[in-house]
């Protein structure tokens, strides 16, 4: 019985290691570049997750902490400030950055329910573009919707993974190697996600989610349980978003508009609220199958010698479509938690209760 | 009474808009007391539970326990200050299981943050493993020995209504307040939970009792406390607050004799 | 020219258009206690089919009067937003009435992408423009200038006010949605058809948003398949000012709205030593919404949303 688990495990490794290779040879080296894009989108929804899946609270506006940590990598490591910080320094920085935010951004809202929650971050999470957008003038802070670039890339004991690299006679591209590194950061929060949620501070959580009246009268201190998982899931998208700018090497406000909030929340949704196998799956399948559409056009070119839908206009409608799917047909997602399933299938008895919050008696 | 009382109520009165739901109340539970709170339906009774765990702001007056002022301050300090409380319409984390659930009641007993949860540092582990075993503790004292693992949403009420009790107990209150705790139950069923109510007095717990089975008030309190339209109308030993002339007309719904 | 006057002005017509979306946000909400999301997209649907049938009308014959010409474009938008109102309710929203809260929320979050990416696909990526064909009169009043446009629009978005406001307070169908918005439950046993009801608020909202969405787009002289996005946000803040669920509120709000963001977008150079300029005019939507939420929750004029917020 023992020895499974571990089989199992050691095959997962060798598998994880070796993907770069097999998806290299057997897709194209274009596609490692999405393996990393998977990797980062992951490193966002398990972020995420711990807000909407663990804390119940609806975040729109969580790609504003994706932001911080992407620009606060750039103005420390880039020409445009002429500074050069080393990695290990930036992006815990950004990390700590985008946590703080979380904090400061929480603690007003908190007082709100659901939808409104929602509505605000979102409303937070436009501010936060609109001045990275605007912030050119009259003191260059972001260089505008021009964006930053020529970001140093993540260098590790004098070798670049902006290059690639030759190791024992075999070339490992730049991909690769950001490979390596965004799993290795991907299985730390991982790691630091489950721990969370089978602890105290997570079952805390969960009570918060289920009942928060209940939660209260269990002496849990509702506004700083909620501000930590702001603060925790802040953090992991400002390691993400640090992690992206390094990558990437160029960042604009392009890249953080609510879309991108709304398309990790649709990862989560797709998923499986709450749980990590399920977020994970609701990753990959969203940044796998918008790439695989790419051959839609592809298919449209050499059937109808003509591309008469562009692929990438499909690509939201999709999302759209599968959000309201999802919700009407499997609304505790592909991989549901064990919780979330009763929950999205209970009737009003938990719906009430879910809506209810502290300050609906004390108003 | 002699000695000062574990929780003293004074004056409390509480508005909703022009309503009032509290006038003027004073009450006080002594030590190791089954205290016990009754009256007509929408006499208040919740009302009073909800302002003194914090859920309501007071309109007026003041709520001690055990000389520390409770009012005014927000749920989670009146439970860290050993004021546990149930509630009349179960409200258990559904979806968690029922030893999660209790396991949450341990929350403000225990430090362990992000930092423990995420190293796992020693302190943090058998802080985890001794929430684990007072959990399932308290789910054997209370009767649920082997329901440990199942949702507490798919418990039968009467396990509900225990587990419910169970979480409270896990705060380590020095008083509980019940709020209507034997609703819906078989006599068996109440017979177990006054014996379990027997055996927390015992065990130098008080108990503040809201309750409709008047033969489950007269057996088990000490005292009780008869509230109606917001306003306490007798108080004192239960068989003569059973003959209090008020008592009876407010329960006979006639006018104030 | 007087800014000030000239700025109150704008941005009062510009508020007239919150409030008729607004209303569409705040009677849903009112009854379902929703957040319709995508209530932007189906003004910016009406928008778009006014402009197509605008479009035809104009390639068959350029010499029809300006005006006649709008209205046919309305009178087409107006049921086809009422349809897709109808169709949105009955197909996305229905279904989960009893579910979570943030079911209903993805739910509509997910109709609104679609609606938009439709739009594309149908109407392009190109601003689509309003062609040229309305009277352009200009008058002056106080220093400021107000165009004959602008004037339509305040009259014509007071106008369908007072209907809607007529409609509530007098008739059989506005005792109805009154009686839903303040118990489901009473109200069925009352008599009242809930179902029906909820599908009514739908399209009564949907009628107006399509007349917003054709006076934007008059306005600004295009449309675009995005335009429903940010004016749905503005809308929905503006509801939020003036105490959602409440429809009164939901014009005071935007006529509110629309005067901050004018008188705010025209003097924020000055406010802040020249530091932020006019292109942060979208901030002050979201600022009024976070302020309104976290201080006054139920708004200027909500009561009732005070116990549920």
């Amino acid at each position: 019985m023992r020895e499974r688990p571990r089989l199992a495990l050691a095959l997962l490794a060798v598998l994880l290691a070796a993907l770069p290779f097999l998806i290299g040879t057997g897709l194209g080296n274009s596609w490692v570049r999405v393996l990393d894009f998977v990797l980062l989108y992951v490193l966002l929804a398990l972020g995420l997750n711990i807000v909407v899946g663990y804390a119940g609270l609806l975040d729109l506006g969580y790609i504003a902490f994706y932001a911080l940590g992407a620009y606060l990598y750039a103005w420390l490591a880039s020409p445009h400030f002429g500074l050069h910080l080393p990695f290990w320094m930036v992006l815990p920085l950004g990390a700590a950055l985008a946590g703080v935010f979380g904090v400061l951004l929480g603690a007003p809202t908190l007082r709100l329910r659901g939808d409104y929650l929602a509505i605000v971050t979102l409303g937070f999470g436009e501010i936060i573009r609109i001045f990275m957008n605007n912030l050119n003038a009259p003191f260059n802070l972001t260089n505008g919707p021009q964006g930053m670039n020529l970001i140093d890339p993540v260098s590790i004991g004098g070798v670049s993974l902006g290059k690639s690299l030759e190791v024992a006679g075999i070339t490992l591209p730049s991909t690769y190697l950001y490979y390596y590194l965004f799993l290795a950061a991907t299985l730390l929060v991982i790691v630091v996600a489950m721990r969370l949620q089978h602890s105290r501070v997570g079952r805390a959580w969960a009570a918060l989610r289920e009942d928060e009246i209940a939660a209260a009268a269990m002496g849990i201190n509702t506004r700083n349980v909620k501000l930590l998982a702001f603060a925790m899931g802040a953090t992991f998208g400002g390691l993400a978003g640090g992690l992206f700018a390094a990558f990437q090497g160029f960042i604009s406000p392009e890249s953080f508009t609510l879309w991108e909030s709304i398309l990790v929340l649709c990862m989560i949704v797709l998923g499986g609220m709450g749980n990590i196998p399920g977020v994970i799956l609701g990753a990959v399948l969203l940044t796998v199958i918008p790439e695989a559409l790419r051959y839609i056009g592809d298919l449209q070119r050499a059937t109808l010698g003509q591309v008469v839908v562009d692929p990438a206009d499909l690509r939201m409608l999709l999302f759209g479509v599968a959000l309201v799917a999802m919700m009407l047909f499997r609304p505790a997602g592909l991989l549901p938690s064990r919780q979330r399933k009763r929950e999205f299938s209970a009737q009003d008895g938990v719906a009430e209760q879910e809506q209810a919050s502290l300050y609906d008696t004390k108003a | 009474m002699s000695a000062p009382a574990l929780l003293q109520v004074s004056a409390v009165s509480k508005r909703f808009g022009g309503l009032a739901a509290l006038e003027d109340v004073s009450l006080s539970v002594g030590r190791g007391e089954i205290y016990g709170l009754i009256g007509p339906n929408g006499a208040g009774k919740t009302t009073l539970f909800n302002c003194m765990t914090g859920l309501y702001d007071l309109s007026a007056g003041h709520i001690h326990l055990d000389g520390a002022p409770l009012h005014g301050r927000k749920p989670h300090h009146i439970v860290e200050a050993g004021f546990a409380r149930t509630f009349q319409n179960i409200r258990l984390f559904a979806n968690m299981t029922a030893l999660e659930n209790v396991m949450v009641g341990r929350h403000p007993r225990t430090r362990a943050g992000v930092l423990g949860a995420v190293l796992r540092t020693p302190g943090a582990r058998a802080e985890e493993a001794a929430i684990h075993n007072r959990a399932r503790e308290l789910m054997e004292y209370v009767g649920l020995k082997n329901k440990g693992r199942t949702l507490a949403g798919h418990l039968s009420y009467g396990d509900q209504r225990r587990l419910e009790i169970a979480r409270a107990l896990a705060t380590e209150p020095r008083l509980l307040a019940l709020d209507e705790p034997v609703a819906g139950m078989n006599p068996t069923e109440r017979r177990q939970m006054s014996d379990l109510f027997l055996r927390l007095r015992a065990g130098g717990l008080t108990l503040l009792l809201i309750e409709h089975d008047v033969k489950l008030v007269m057996d088990l309190c000490d005292r009780v406390a008869v509230l109606d339209y917001g306003r306490k109308i007798a108080e004192g030993e239960p068989a003569l607050v059973q003959r209090d002339p008020a008592v009876i007309a407010a329960y006979l719904g006639g006018d104030e004799a | 020219m007087d800014i000030f006057t000239q700025q109150l002005i704008n941005g009062l017509v510009l508020g007239s258009i919150y409030a008729l979306v607004a209303l569409g946000y705040t009677m849903v909400y009112g009854i379902l206690e929703l957040i319709n999301f995508a209530h932007g997209e189906v003004t910016m649907i009406g928008a778009m089919v006014a402009l197509s049938v605008i479009g035809v009308l104009l390639g068959a014959s350029p010499d029809l009067p300006g005006l006649m010409v709008v209205i046919a474009g309305l009178l087409v938008a107006i049921p086809a937003c009422m349809a897709l109102a109808f169709g949105i309710e009955k197909i996305a929203y229905r279904p989960l009435r009893k579910a979570p809260r943030l079911a209903p929320l993805i739910t509509a979050i997910g109709v609104s992408i679609i609606l938009q990416n439709v739009a594309m696909l149908v109407w392009g990526r190109q601003y689509v423009s309003f062609p040229a064909i309305l009277p352009r009169g200009q008058h002056e009043i106080l220093g400021a200038h107000i165009t004959d446009l602008q004037i339509a629009i305040v009259v014509l978005s007071l106008l369908s006010m007072a209907g809607l406001w007529l409609l509530v307070e007098k008739t059989r169908l506005g005792r109805a949605m009154r009686a839903t918005a303040q118990s489901k439950e009473v109200a069925e046993l009352m008599g009242v058809n809930v179902d029906r009801v909820i599908s009514y608020t739908f399209i009564i909202g949907a009628a107006i948003a399509a007349i917003a969405g054709v006076m934007v787009s008059a306005y600004y002289g295009l449309a675009h398949y995005y335009m429903g996005f940010m004016l749905g946000l503005k809308a929905f803040s503006a509801a939020v000012l003036g105490g959602i669920g409440n429809i009164a509120g939901a014009m005071l709000g935007g006529l509110l709205l629309g005067v901050i963001e004018a008188l705010g977008a025209g003097y924020i150079g000055d406010l802040t030593g020249g530091f932020l300029g006019s292109h942060y005019q979208d901030v002050f939507a979201f600022l009024v919404l976070i302020l309104v939420l976290v201080f006054r929750p139920s708004g200027l004029l909500g009561e009732r949303v005070a116990s549920r917020a």
